[in-house]
């Protein structure tokens, strides 16, 4: 087979770019350590999330201290809001301190994503999507639902408070 | 000769699907103005929001899959046919066409009996705002999957007709090699069904029952999967036949020839192994789904932008040898002497320059990490409008402007309507979707009827997002006008008498380096096909066999609404 010069140059260049990719994007998960999403929140019964009887935190969703430095959140979403995060119900959660969020839906599918941060994930019947954050800025977050879930799906927002960790009151979030 | 005359049969079978494939453009493009109006809150008089999505699926169905697909049957047609040099098997295609047909039906009032209030069908309501990706559990009418299914199985069926053409061909010809348009025809098809079992398995085996409610509940993560195997080779599927414009017409219409056979070849080549074993890429965010096939997936999106980069190559260097035969001269100044007053070469070319663009947000995308920011935003039709509604819509527009009077045997009217179309679709493009990859940046998501939110405001880190409604808006308008004017020159060329001599013919000229330069491995179908189904035992194999362990329909989900 015939192949020019600048095709040999230029499929060098392509393969170089390519592998290049794979490199950075491969530091970023392994060196700085960016988690993905994966299967390590385990599966659920969306019906059993749904009658509140899945005998888990998913019965009574909202923000479990672990320790002092690790909070966990447990979100219901379902056609057409987050509990908590929807309407007057923000998620608060204190700032610079290890946050999980735990997804699970009801019902559809649905997604949860906090504007302009990496927090960003599927939410599927029947699965749990764990994310692990910290938020260093305190401060107001949109929280969208960016997956199609209903004809009311457009209504299906919610917003984060990030509260400066020294002024962070556990007591009167989970009550 | 003129096509028409030559083969009249396979003539009137494209026209046919190019009818269906035209009237699918023209209805999605109208629907794709109202949502581009109603979603950036300019006007909104049209729709309410509850029926804004039941609009989106049919944007989505029509111009993702019945215009793509039956204009790619009509201009593989018209490849085989010419490259082959014999009419088409005729009682195959036509029960492909019309099975397509009666698919694209069934899906159609299934949507529709969603603006007029759903009625009772068969015991089912009749609605199915699902969009084109109809995820599970929420449910459709039957007749949607049924429709969808019928759609594809036809799409087989016309696939068979080309393998029936080439087999023909072969008897005849053992020794010769297989003509370059055929080749890429008989390529891409054979990608075609590799991907689409996942999806057929999907509505046929599970939705269809589910939606009957034969089966009680589905996996919506299984399902989920079974249709990303089939949604992004898809995309290839889309683009495969607009490379198969740029590399063989393209080089013509520039007065040149193709640079080089045997690297066209390697290039559909590497589409048929690589297409299939990327699907998770478009689940990076989904829960249930190990990190590591997320990553697998990841290396093979990034090694698909290999025949990518090898087209961007060969096509721009068999036009620069064509604007030099033209006596093009200079680093850059031989791009002055290409046809540009060609609306056919003008529209392939804006094309191509809109997929270099989108190629690079594709590139995003495909960044496992980067995606975090930009998955099922506005980012994303950003990205998309820039590929398929461009690199193909636009190339599919452009051609039919040569291939339309071949296939009618008459000449384009309303040339300057035709010149024009191309470069306002272009400015349109350039507007809606910079907008909407910066909108996505701001967080602002895709799929979603209003402007704003009660919790929150999204603000534009680029720009404000009052500046990017208004261009995404002015940017549809124009996009509308721009299929408007496509289906004008259409209609009149179409409307129109036979007369006069054609001033296009489907002649092509040899490549400066011809296929008895290409190893004749790459000819051997068995051995790639192989080769692509072993990448898609490595890539999906352990994950769907996991998935499907603890039972097919589990965790199940009851469709919704019930
Ligand atoms: C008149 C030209 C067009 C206009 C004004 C237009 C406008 C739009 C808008 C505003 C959206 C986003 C809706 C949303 O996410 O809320 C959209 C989605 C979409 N468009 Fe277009 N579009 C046009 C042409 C095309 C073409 C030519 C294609 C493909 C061949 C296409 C394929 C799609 C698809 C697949 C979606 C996504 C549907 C979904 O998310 O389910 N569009 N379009
Ligand atoms: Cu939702
Ligand atoms: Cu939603």
């Amino acid at each position: 087979m015939q192949v020019h010069n600048f095709e040999k140059i230029w499929l060098g260049a392509a393969i170089l770019l390519i592998v290049g990719f794979i490199a950075t994007i491969s530091y970023g998960t392994v060196g700085a350590g960016i988690q993905m999403v994966d299967d390590s929140g385990g599966q659920i019964s969306a019906q059993a999330v749904q009658n509140g009887e899945s005998g888990t935190q998913f019965d009574d969703p909202g923000v479990v201290r672990q320790n002092d430095s690790h909070y966990v959140v447990y979100v219901v979403a379902q056609q057409f809001q987050f509990v908590p995060g929807s309407g007057d119900n923000p998620i608060r959660i204190p700032a610079d301190t290890r946050v999980t969020f735990r997804v699970t839906s009801a019902d559809v599918l649905h997604g949860f994503s906090i504007v302009e941060t990496n927090v960003n994930t599927m939410v599927i019947p029947g699965q749990v999507a764990e994310v692990t954050v910290r938020f260093d800025e305190p401060g107001t977050y949109g929280l969208v639902c960016h997956e199609y879930c209903g004809a009311a799906h457009h209504t299906m927002g919610g917003s984060v408070e990030v509260v400066p960790r020294s002024q962070y009151d556990y007591q009167e979030v989970s009550d | 000769m003129v096509f028409v005359d030559s083969y009249p049969k396979t003539s009137k079978l494209v026209r046919s699907e190019f009818l269906v494939a035209f009237a699918a453009l023209g209805l999605g493009a109208l629907f794709g103005i109202v949502q581009a109006l109603h979603r950036t809150g300019l006007f909104r008089g049209f729709v309410s929001s509850a029926d804004y999505y039941t609009l989106l699926t049919g944007h989505g169905v029509l111009l993702a899959l019945v215009f793509t697909t039956f204009f790619i049957a009509g201009l593989f047609a018209w490849a085989t046919t010419n490259s082959l040099e014999r009419e088409l098997p005729q009682r195959l295609s036509w029960s492909a066409f019309w099975l397509m047909l009666t698919g694209t039906v069934l899906a159609a009032v299934a949507i529709i009996g969603g603006i007029v209030g759903a009625p009772t069908v068969f015991g089912h309501d009749l609605q199915a705002d699902v969009l084109f990706t109809f995820y599970a559990p929420m449910k459709a009418h039957p007749a949607f999957y049924v429709g969808a299914a019928l759609i594809i199985v036809g799409s087989w069926l016309a696939g068979l007709a080309y393998f029936k053409s080439l087999w023909d061909w072969r008897s005849e010809n053992p020794d010769e090699r297989i003509p370059l348009r055929a080749f890429m025809v008989v390529t891409t098809m054979l990608m075609w069904y590799i991907s689409t079992i996942g999806v057929a398995v999907e509505v046929v085996a599970l939705l269809i029952p589910w939606s009957l409610g034969l089966i009680q509940s589905v996996d919506p993560l299984l399902t989920r999967t079974l249709f990303w195997y089939f949604g992004h080779p898809v995309v290839y599927f889309w683009l495969m036949p607009a490379y198969l414009v740029w590399y063989t017409v393209l080089p013509k219409l520039a007065g040149g020839r193709l640079f080089s056979d045997p690297l066209a070849r390697v290039v559909f080549v590497l589409f048929l192994l690589l297409s299939t074993p990327v699907g998770f890429h478009h689940q990076y965010v989904d829960p249930g789904i190990p990190e590591g096939f997320k990553f697998i997936a990841m290396t093979n999106t990034m090694f698909l932008l290999l025949p990518s980069l090898l087209t961007a190559f060969t096509v721009v260097a068999s036009i620069e040898h064509g604007a030099r035969q033209r006596g093009g001269e200079g680093y850059f100044g031989w791009l002055r002497s290409l046809p540009w007053g060609d609306p056919a070469f003008a529209g392939c070319m804006l094309a191509g320059l809109m997929f270099a663009a989108g190629g690079f947000s594709g590139m995003i995308n495909a960044g496992m990490n980067i995606n975090y920011l930009i998955h099922n935003t506005l980012w994303v039709p950003g990205h998309f409008h820039l590929t398929v509604g461009t690199a193909f819509a636009l190339t599919a527009m452009a051609i039919s402007y040569w291939l339309v009077p071949q296939i009618t045997g008459k000449r384009l009217r309303q040339r300057t309507v035709a010149l024009a179309q191309p470069y306002v679709w272009f400015v349109g493009m350039a507007l809606m979707s910079n907008a909407m990859h910066r909108a996505g940046l701001a967080g602002i998501p895709r799929r979603t009827a209003e402007p704003n939110y009660d919790e929150f405001a999204f603000e534009g880190l680029v720009g404000t997002v009052g500046e990017m409604r208004l261009q995404i808006a002015i940017g549809g308008l124009l996009l509308f006008l721009g299929a408007a004017m496509f289906l004008f020159v259409m209609a009149e060329t179409w409307l129109a008498h036979r007369g006069g001599t054609l001033s296009v013919n489907s002649e092509f000229p040899d490549p400066l380096s011809g296929p008895e330069h290409s190893p004749r491995i790459l000819d051997n179908y068995k051995l790639w096909t192989a080769i692509a189904l072993v990448l898609i035992v490595i890539a999906y194999g352990p994950p769907l066999a996991s998935m499907v362990a603890d039972g097919i329909a589990v965790p199940g989900s009851p469709p919704i609404p019930v």
